[in-house]
């Protein structure tokens, strides 16, 4: 059975959207780490949706970049975390509030 | 099955693979350095870069693509190498005291400094969406650590979080940008993406909403509004030195990419995307030029005027003709000098850890150290774009290539926000000139490193200033590859 290409596309905004809003209205770190984590396999979703479609390689070959890039970037971001739990207790991001305007 | 391997050049990265081999020497040195005899590590990072930008002169005027049309090798992509090595090396001279200072004078700050160099290049070159990614990761994760090099500093820690967080997430929204383009098209090289459109995609609600989340995620990492808001606080709480570099590298990189890939995939649809980057230029320069009159701390109010140059280059990218895009390589290479300046100076009156960056401590300057004042008026006037500075040139093309393109209005509102942005800008020299130190803050000690690097920006300021001719020669050689404009 073939999946329509829509389902994929809707699939993918669906989480895309969940994503944003739980960047936007989460208040813990980790969990918007998370929520970021989910935009991004939304995004590897689509791509592996449109590369079946076109019987095309190179959708399939950017996830695994896409893979790789957000491991780095969560390695770093949970040192920077482990660095503001140690100096402030807390990672509740908006008691990160010293600079404003 | 037989596997072909498609012929490459390697000097066509040549500088990209001089830096690669630095950054992973200086890590290695460290290892094998004993403590205390590490102060030549920044010497050698310039060597890397004087190298590099030995190596990018050399490729002049090469033209094409190699590694399997994954990069760019072309005029556009060297100008921008230049301007990113000049970065970076002045970045470099900066930094030294302020990071001993801290006793943070660590290789592994140069180490990140050449990788994120790395990226921008990158980012300027790639022929590739999955590249132009790439390059944008590795020059964002590399400025994630230098923004929290302070570690037990609690702001750099805070900047270092929110610089982390809305960069991935907009890296998240050029992503799915990305996607969808591939989406509309069926390919992710820029040549064959640009062929789609002129093949008539153009219309495609895929392509439109892929360019949409192209501008967001962009427009995020050149600090536009409305996506602006991580600008003001991750510029205050990094590191000076850090903040020097992300204002003008990360700026130019992202610019980079926009330009490339709005210039060379999308001209065929301009009418979709230049009246919504009309509104996200006015918005960008209005809102940063009128916050700034408003900050007190000198980091910030740098911030906001870099969210507002941010604007004036948008109006270079909305004009879209060949003075447009000559403007804006020639307003970055401006832009670079007069801001490293400006930032050098800030360490300097800071004396000891960012001790004195309220704007009030600039005060009675002018009498206490006349040089230093001369030169901080020299960066302001620039800024501001008051003749005969770099700064002026640079607003001239950037306005007339608007008016030639037919956005009279534009032009004017841009040269309206640059009569706004006089008045924050001559109050610091105010400050130093007219009014009487307010408390004894101790001298300023200048190495030779921080002293050159302002002297090599001033007289650069003023000297492509009075002849902007040679820079615009380089920079019309540089954008004859956007055929479309």
């Amino acid at each position: 059975m073939v999946v329509p290409l829509l389902y994929y596309i809707a699939l993918s905004s669906a989480l895309f959207a969940i994503g944003v809003i739980g960047v936007l209205i989460r208040r813990n770190a980790i969990i918007i780490f998370m929520c970021i984590e989910m935009m991004l396999n939304a995004v590897n979703l689509s791509l592996v949706g449109f590369a079946d479609h076109y019987q095309a390689i190179d959708g399939q070959m950017f996830v695994f970049f896409v893979m790789t890039v957000a491991a780095a970037e969560v390695a770093v971001g949970l040192a920077l975390i482990v660095a503001i739990f140690r100096n402030k207790a807390t990672v509740n991001v908006d008691e990160l509030n010293l600079m404003k305007w | 099955m037989t596997i072909s391997i498609p012929s490459i050049t390697l000097s066509n990265i040549g500088p990209l693979l001089t830096l690669t081999v630095a950054g992973l020497l200086l890590l290695l040195m460290d290892a094998l350095t004993p403590k205390g005899k590490k102060g030549y590590f920044p010497y050698l990072s310039l060597i890397a870069l004087v190298i590099a930008a030995v190596q990018t002169t050399m490729l002049w005027n090469r033209s094409g693509t190699d590694f399997a049309r994954m990069i760019y090798v072309d005029n556009f992509a060297f100008f921008f190498y230049l301007i990113f090595l000049l970065a970076t090396a002045l970045t470099i001279l900066i930094s030294i005291k302020y990071l001993e200072d801290y006793h943070r004078n660590l290789e592994e700050y140069y180490t990140l400094l050449i990788f994120a160099t790395i990226g921008m290049m990158l980012m300027a070159a790639g022929g590739h969406l999955i590249l132009i990614f790439l390059g944008l990761e590795i020059l964002s994760i590399a400025i994630y650590i230098l923004a929290g090099l302070f570690r037990e500093d609690i702001k750099s820690n805070e900047a270092a979080l929110k610089y982390l967080i809305l960069g991935a997430f907009s890296s998240a929204f050029l992503l799915f940008g990305m996607a969808m383009l591939y989406g509309a098209t069926g390919s992710l090289f820029l040549d064959d993406l640009a062929q789609a459109i002129k093949a008539g995609v153009g219309t495609n609600p895929l392509l439109l909403f892929g360019m949409g989340l192209l501008i967001v995620g962009f427009g995020f990492k050149v600090s536009s509004v409305p996506f602006h808001m991580w600008t003001p606080d991750v510029y205050e709480g990094a590191p000076t030195s850090v903040t020097a570099f992300m204002s003008v590298g990360t700026k130019a990189a992202a610019f980079a990419a926009f330009v490339r890939i709005f210039f060379l995939v999308f001209p065929e649809i301009k009418m979709e995307w230049n009246m919504l980057l009309w509104g996200l230029a006015v918005a960008t320069m209005t809102l940063g030029n009128v916050v700034a009159i408003a900050q007190t701390n000198i980091k910030r109010m740098l911030a906001y005027s870099s969210i507002a140059h941010a604007g004036y280059l948008l109006v270079a990218l909305v004009a879209a003709n060949q003075l447009g895009a000559i403007s804006f390589l020639y307003y970055l290479v401006a832009y670079t000098l007069m801001n490293i300046g400006a930032f050098a100076i800030v360490i300097l009156v800071a004396r000891k850890k960012d001790n004195y960056i309220n704007i009030y401590d600039y005060c009675g300057l002018g009498f206490q150290y006349p040089a230093l004042a001369a030169a901080m008026s020299v960066f302001m006037f620039a800024l501001a774009g008051i003749p005969p500075t770099a700064g002026f040139v640079g607003k001239f093309y950037v306005f007339s290539a608007a008016v030639e393109a037919g956005y009279i209005w534009l032009a004017i509102i841009g040269v309206m926000n640059s009569l706004v942005s006089v008045f924050y800008y001559l109050r610091i020299t105010v400050l130093m000139y007219m009014r009487p130190a307010e408390a004894e803050l101790g001298p300023v000690t200048m190495t030779p490193a921080i002293s050159s690097a302002v002297l090599l920006t001033a007289a650069g300021v003023l000297a492509i200033g009075v002849f902007p001719g040679p820079i615009y020669e380089l920079a019309l050689n540089s954008v004859k590859i956007f055929v479309g404009l």
